[in-house]
């Protein structure tokens, strides 16, 4: 019995929608360096639709795969979606995480709810402006 | 396949297992047994007792067997507590990295009532005897330290400790598990009271191993059930897994100068190698470390990506990070050295032995470097240690 299932270890090796967005319109980052996990997430979005996302992982396997799986699911999708995502779902998409591996798609959750009210709060500084 | 995790554990050698599978097949009788194909299994055990007892310079009557180095640890610890309570002695020395069989221990005894001195070692890696001596109470009973750390390889002044605990008169307990069968040791040239070894970490086989205790030390059952073991260990004997262990061992101390000299060459190419890459560091002090350990840390990643990683390029090697362990913390060796979380977790240990090639070597080196470089190339903190919104640790 191997570590992480075949789809953990399909999306730590090949890690989708990797990288940086410079103009994102919302940008989230959660975890912490002495935790051992930091995901950052980037997030393009036109008329209340996700159209690009990008993330940056400082983690573990399954930290990088849930992050990867994560985008994965909130690509193309309008925000009231992906603001229901949720960390149960996360690792279902990917088979299955270990129970001490679960805070992954926690943080991988909670990334994305980040990304989503910097750009919510990005939002209303515009309107309010 | 390259195996450099020969710390966690090695192959058994073709010649122990030879050993093991004869004993086995030919000597399946209770050593315990009146009859002689009892006696005939109890002769293989003592031969393997004396053959264990002469590679320390120690007595076969010091000898006990047990089911590997951590059964020992607690075994040698427990029982100094028990002597030294007895006496209204209750403080134990210990320092901050060693193994957990001997934390935990310790733990325990902590909660029962004993004052535990932990002391520190330092970014190198190694306690002084000095320290030990200063940290000696007359309430002390008990000084255990680690012959070699199991993460860092780092090797203690055990020579000089034994000789402040003989001067002091308390009881000295070295956990030797990485150490016997790498670096000569005479339990008596060293002032050593009680050792703890494991078999599988010299090619022996899993579940082996042995506390060597000097005569007069009245040792505490963790088993109770026989007379085996001088009635210190109950439990009919891992006969064939014992006669093993010593083959095995027997073996690597034969060949402890050759294994030096060849092993520490690779090491040294290996931490080279490493060491070019940059914000790198290794861990443990440099020239006093065991002849095949090599641990670093890589600023601005994980470790366990970075071992499974490697797994794919065809190299098993180990990490200090959290992440490999189920908790939070990472290697609390790591911590011990100084090093801070956010590098702690970024740690690998590579452990070779013998079998060990120069192209292995250069393919790990290249290996590494192309799996550090792969994961900072997504690392939030690598990205802001360059744009240099952090400051580099290493």
């Amino acid at each position: 019995m191997a570590l992480y299932s075949e789809k953990v270890m399909d999306h730590f090796r090949n890690p989708r929608n990797v990288g940086v967005i410079e103009d994102a319109d919302g940008v989230g980052e959660v975890g912490n360096a002495k935790c051992g996990d930091i995901m950052k997430m980037y997030l393009k979005i036109d008329n209340d639709i996700i159209t690009d996302v990008k993330f940056e992982t400082f983690g573990c396997g399954s930290a990088i795969a849930s992050s990867s799986m994560a985008t994965e699911l909130i690509k193309g999708r309008p925000v009231d979606e992906a603001l229901q995502l949720t960390n149960k779902a996360v690792a279902e998409a990917l088979d299955g995480l270990p129970d001490y591996k679960m805070h992954c798609s926690v943080l991988a959750e909670e990334a994305i709810k980040n990304a989503l009210d910097d750009y919510h709060s990005k939002k209303d500084l515009k309107t309010e402006g | 396949m390259i195996y450099a995790d020969n710390a966690a554990t090695t192959k058994m050698s073709e010649l122990a297992l030879k050993r093991f599978v004869e004993v086995a097949s030919n000597e399946f009788g209770n050593p315990s047994s009146l009859y002689s194909i009892g006696q005939s299994a109890k002769d293989v055990l003592e031969n393997a007792r004396a053959d264990v007892a002469s590679v320390i310079n120690a007595d076969p009557r010091e000898i006990i067997f047990t089911s590997g180095g951590s059964e020992a640890d607690n075994q040698a610890i427990i029982s100094a507590a028990k002597l030294g309570e007895k006496n209204g002695k209750k403080h134990i020395i210990s320092t901050a990295f060693e193994h957990h069989a001997v934390l935990h221990t310790l733990e325990k005894l902590k909660k029962e009532g004993f004052e535990i001195t932990l002391l520190d070692v330092h970014s190198n890696g190694i306690v002084t005897a000095d320290e030990v001596e200063a940290a000696i109470k007359d309430e002390t009973c008990l000084v255990t330290i680690m012959f070699a750390n199991n993460e860092i390889g780092t090797i203690q002044p055990i020579r000089e400790i034994g000789a402040v605990c003989r001067k002091h008169n308390v009881l000295f307990h070295t956990d030797a598990v990485q150490a016997i069968g790498h670096l000569p040791i005479d339990v008596q040239e060293y002032n050593i009271d009680m050792l703890s070894s494991s078999g599988h970490k010299f090619h022996g086989p899993k579940g082996t191993g042995f506390l060597y205790a000097k005569k007069g030390i009245r040792l505490t059952n963790l088993i109770e059930g026989g007379a085996q073991e001088k009635g210190k260990r109950a439990g009919t004997e891992n006969v064939p897994g014992i006669a093993a262990m010593a083959e095995a061992l027997k073996a690597a101390v034969a060949n402890i100068p050759q294994h030096n000299d060849s092993l520490r060459a690779k090491r040294d190419r290996l931490i080279e190698g490493l060491l070019q890459i940059p914000h790198s560091a290794l861990n443990g002090d440099r020239d006093s470390r065991l002849p095949g350990n090599v641990n670093f840390c890589f600023e601005g990643i994980e470790g366990e990506s970075l071992l499974l990683l490697l797994d794919d390029k065809g190299i098993s090697a180990s990490s200090g990070s959290a992440c490999t362990s189920g908790s939070l913390d990472p290697s609390h060796v790591l911590l011990a050295i100084g090093r801070v979380h956010d590098v702690a977790h970024g740690s690998l240990r590579l452990s070779i032995e013998d079998d060990i090639t120069n192209e292995d070597i250069e393919y790990i080196i290249r290996s590494v470097r192309e799996v550090v470089e792969y994961l900072r190339g997504f690392s939030p903190i690598w990205r802001d240690l360059v744009a240099g919104k952090k400051q580099f640790i290493l």
